[in-house]
């Protein structure tokens, strides 16, 4: 468990060859860095980007994956964003569903607002909270190449799984997408053959 | 302290049908007396899904993904409920999803409890404050009609509403264990 010497993956990279390898997945993103990471790997109607909402991105991937139980889900967050919404890993262990897949990117800091250090830096260790809510398939990658492996299970939709990446604490350039709610909200509608009202 | 001592009345069984016909695929919630029924009549729908929520405001998430998903759902919660919600009801405006919630009163009718009153008082305000519209609820006939016009308003009309079943309507809370 010595996660801070071991965090050397590149979150941008590891975003880029997972998104890569799930050309059918419905991505929502976490506030702050996983967008711009998500975003930096190329844009797509299928990706739903939060730009607040901070906690909830777990429990807005849940309702679009019980909506959606064909279609692989996937969100993208860091840990901040994961701790503030920890009492939606018990909501998502309660429902199991499937084709539900968690990856936190975990830098141990609030990386938006000063790289401050956040809670998996000071004692919390994400992947065993989230096992213990009966989120069997959880683990910690440590390495890129883990990528693949991961990217598989996503596909296979048997899960629901819940992935910690050590990434390292670097401060990026930032990639923007829109922050037109309504805009990303009806265009991901639409990519799922729903019209807007 | 559970005390789910009213039987079913016809009103919670009309709400849940309301629901049901109105093509409501997901029901979320954090539990209150007053949602009991249309909870266990959702349980026993193999069509609908309920999702015990740990709070709230996970419910707004929650159905905001249902919708993006292409289902309907809603969020039952007691008037406690509505304030932990504040800041993901940024969600609904930024996004303009649609958006029902069924409030049940707490702290303005016969209250015992005096820690429900704060939240209770401030409950309309709080959901007006962040752009919801508020339609409030007090006797059987009113709270039918006004989740099927909260089905219509956000599931057709793209609102953002919540239906306020108020405190009288649910009836006083029996403090005393037999």
């Amino acid at each position: 468990m010595n996660t801070k010497t071991s965090a050397n993956i590149d979150r941008r990279a590891f975003v880029a060859r997972l998104l890569a390898r799930c050309p059918d997945a419905l991505v929502v993103t976490g506030l702050g860095s996983p967008t711009y990471d998500v975003f930096a790997s190329g844009d797509s109607d299928r990706y739903f980007y939060l730009w607040g909402a901070m906690g909830g991105s777990t429990s807005l991937a849940l309702g679009l994956a019980l909506a959606q139980p064909q279609r692989p889900v996937i969100a993208i967050t860091g840990d901040g964003e994961q701790l503030m919404g920890l009492g939606s890993l018990a909501t998502l262990g309660a429902q199991q569903p499937a084709n539900l897949t968690l990856v936190v990117l975990d830098n141990g800091h609030f990386g938006e607002t000063g790289m401050q250090r956040s809670h998996t830096s000071l004692g919390t260790k994400l992947a065993q909270v989230a096992r213990a809510c009966g989120i069997e398939q959880s683990g910690e990658i440590h390495d890129i190449d883990e990528v693949d492996a991961l990217a598989a299970r996503i596909n296979a939709r048997s899960g629901p799984g819940f992935a910690q990446v050590h990434v390292k604490a670097d401060e990026l350039p930032r990639a923007l997408p829109s922050r037109d709610g309504v805009y990303v909200k009806n265009r991901f509608r639409q990519a799922l053959g729903f019209a807007p009202l | 302290m559970n005390t789910t001592a009213s039987p079913a009345s016809g009103w919670q069984e009309n709400i849940f049908s309301i629901l049901k016909s109105g093509s409501v695929r997901q029901v979320a919630y954090v539990p209150d007396a007053g949602h009991s029924h249309v909870i266990e009549r959702v349980q026993q729908d193999p069509q609908m899904r309920d999702i015990v929520l740990t709070t709230e405001e996970e419910g707004v998430a929650l159905v905001s993904g249902a919708w993006l998903g292409g289902q309907r759902a809603v969020l039952l919660m007691q008037s406690s409920g509505v304030g932990n919600c504040v800041n993901l009801f940024s969600l609904l405006q930024s996004c303009r999803f649609p958006f029902l919630t069924l409030v049940t009163m707490r702290g303005e009718y016969a209250e015992f409890n005096p820690w429900q009153c704060p939240m209770g008082q401030a409950t309309q305000a709080a959901l007006e404050l962040m752009g919801i519209t508020v339609l409030r609820a007090s006797t059987p006939e009113e709270a039918e009609d006004l989740v099927s016009a909260g089905v219509d308003a956000a599931f057709e009309g793209g609102q953002q509403v919540a239906v306020l079943l108020s405190q009288r309507l649910i009836g006083r809370k029996k403090w005393e264990r037999k």
